[in-house]
């Protein structure tokens, strides 16, 4: 009997150890805290949630001036697109047909999506040739680009201002246009179905 | 965590200085000022180094000429460049052989003392390392295949006269070398309820994939080597997430962050810029595996026979679901199969060699290969996939766009000439 009360002393003594030891570091000395800055300068891919949206704001007016200037000259004056840039409207009803258009108004799921990837991605360095700094958007400029293609996909009205709160808010048409539907489930692959590299 | 308003006043006060700061050797000095964080200059392009002294820097011999070839849709000198599949020895791809498919980002020009890898987000610590410290940490080494969602698709596939480099020269295999995500995570510690991470490359677009956190501490690295090299620039130098089996974008090149939270960040690589759709319309997102598959590289579309006689099949099996179990053949338009022979070693997530000898009597013939993995998936035939589906074999030929994650047997068809083509659309 106190040889078993010894035993889950120290059984008891070895559980709570091995805790602590799985909450340490093993490695201390690689690696350091990122500072703040540091973090919210990198920190810039922008969940369905919009968490991780900075200030600003912006309507599709603005947003129409700054395309006449930035954008125009790849995705086309009716934003009808170019060899050099995508189409930013049309495509209802096309998905399902054999030209099919993978467009922001008729494809697209999430209204963040569009503002991560004029932020990160537009305008684009073109063969190798560096966009001159004063050519990159501000987060006011990225949300007055993002108003105005979802104004003209008709998604937004003119005058809405887009900024970190109402941009997470806005539905998209083809959200519920992709299987499966809610993003919960995608973990569960082989749960829902995929086998041998389809998931039907 | 700080709370969102918190960071909003903070950002609001200091979004001046986060533009244009150069924060501890995070950024390159020639960082330009920008009211975008986390914007950086080092995109515009690594100039490629001419060959040195062979002495110093080996050549392979000039009867050897097997090269990469461009895919005709790209539209940059960089762009989609296919693997030469039938010209490559063992199940290593050398590295001036790998696919490649960049997305319209320059290859940057990264200096590795500069670069820095930060994990942060639902984490007890974040932490952010250097290349030299990312060294420090035990490494292993593993062979593993990095294959392109949209490897052997409808288009590739459409001409007969396509070669198996055009079919499925998007897929290649090297033996990688880094940490284990799982022992940089174990340092940083995990808050419970994270169930995603993000990586995020350091190009000028700077690609981000939604990555499952299971996936991530089974089995991903965080890979400085490659094939007994650094990891060369178009592959992500100096550093390149490997996701075993996963598609193309969860690799995720010249990573420099990665990020846990509760859910997918739906970046353009998970969607909308990289899924695929189903016939009726849906899309098809986080297919994550890639599916199991086969194809005979020897002989291939556009290989000639000279005469009748002994010929060995041989070919290359990979599966996203792990290793390969088996791979059988069939040299009479799938009526019969009968097993190839697994060529060690066998890796998990690996191009897997296989063997069968064969004996060609000068008659028209169809031969094919079907690869199984250790799950028991099987690779399907073409009007399996048609089912699941409910199109016949014309839709695949008729549909503008292209489809990912298509990976059904491929068969070449051999002429009474000796003259190989491809078969699929064929019966």
């Amino acid at each position: 009997m106190r040889f078993g009360k010894v035993s889950f002393v120290l059984l008891l003594a070895i559980v709570v150890s091995v805790g602590v030891r799985a909450q340490s570091r093993t490695y201390d000395e690689l690696g350091r805290t990122p500072t703040a800055e540091e973090i919210q300068a990198w920190d810039i891919a922008i969940g369905p949630a919009g968490e991780e949206l900075p200030p600003g704001r912006g309507t599709a007016k603005d947003g129409a001036t700054i395309y006449a200037q930035k954008c125009v000259g790849c995705h086309g004056q009716n934003l009808e697109g170019s060899p050099n840039g995508k189409p930013l409207v049309g495509g209802q009803g096309t998905l399902g047909t054999l030209t099919p258009k993978k467009t922001i108004g008729a494809y697209w799921p999430f209204a963040t999506q569009i503002w991560d990837f004029i932020n990160r991605a537009m305008p684009p360095n073109m063969y190798n040739v560096p966009i001159p700094p004063e050519q990159k958007h501000t987060a006011d400029e990225v949300y007055a680009l993002t108003a105005f293609i979802l104004f003209r996909n008709d998604i937004i009205k003119e005058g809405d201002v887009i900024d970190a709160n109402s941009l997470p808010k806005i539905e998209m048409p083809n959200r519920n246009g992709f299987v499966p539907v809610e993003l919960e489930d995608a973990l569960d692959y082989r749960g829902r179905g995929c086998r041998s590299g389809t998931c039907p | 965590m700080k709370s969102k308003t918190d960071r909003r006043r903070f950002l609001q006060g200091s979004a001046a200085v986060v533009g244009g700061m150069a924060v501890g050797g995070v950024k390159p000095a020639s960082s330009q000022s920008n009211d975008v964080p986390g914007d950086d200059t080092w995109s515009l392009g690594y100039e490629p180094q001419t060959p040195t002294d062979p002495r110093e820097y080996g050549q392979r011999s000039r009867y050897v000429t097997s090269k990469r070839t461009y895919n005709p849709r790209g539209r940059r000198a960089t762009d989609d460049v296919h693997t030469p599949l039938a010209e490559v020895e063992g199940i290593i791809t050398p590295a001036s052989l790998h696919f490649n498919v960049n997305h319209g980002s320059a290859i940057p020009d990264i200096d590795p003392a500069t670069h820095r890898l930060m994990i942060h987000g639902m984490v007890d610590r974040p932490l952010i390392f250097t290349m030299e410290e990312l060294k420090r940490f035990p490494s292993v080494t593993r062979t593993h295949f990095v294959e392109c969602a949209y490897n052997a698709a409808p288009p590739e596939r459409r001409s007969l006269d396509a070669t198996v480099q055009r079919t499925h020269g998007q897929t290649s295999c090297s033996q990688w070398t880094g940490v284990l995500l799982s022992v940089l995570l174990k340092e940083t510690g995990v808050k419970k309820g994270a169930t995603w991470i993000v990586g995020e490359g350091a190009e000028e677009k700077k690609r981000t994939k939604s990555i499952p956190l299971e996936k991530a501490m089974a089995d991903a690295i965080v890979a400085y080597g490659q094939n007994g090299e650094p990891v060369r620039p178009e592959q992500g130098f100096p550093l390149r997430l490997v996701v075993p089996g996963y598609e193309g974008p969860a690799n995720v090149k010249w990573l420099r962050r990665i990020k846990l939270g509760d859910q997918p960040w739906m970046a353009h690589a998970d969607n909308p810029g990289h899924t695929t759709l189903r016939p009726d319309g849906k899309g098809r997102w986080f297919e994550f595996e890639m599916g199991v598959n086969s194809v005979i590289t020897s002989p291939s579309g556009g290989h000639h026979l000279p005469k009748r006689g002994f010929y060995g099949l041989n070919g290359l099996a990979w599966s996203g679901g792990g290793a390969i179990s088996r791979v059988e053949i069939s040299t009479n338009g799938g009526r019969s199969w009968n097993d190839a022979q697994l060529l060690e070693p066998i890796h998990r997530f690996a191009h897997t060699r296989f063997y069968y000898p064969w004996q060609w009597d000068g008659g028209e013939v169809v031969l094919q290969s079907r690869a199984t993995d250790e799950r028991g998936d099987v690779q399907p035939a073409l009007v399996e996939l048609n089912k699941i589906f409910g199109v016949d074999s014309d839709y695949w030929l008729a549909i503008k766009d292209s489809r990912g994650h298509f990976n059904p047997i491929q068969p070449w068809k051999v002429s009474a000439e000796g003259r190989v083509y491809n078969a699929i659309w064929e019966g």
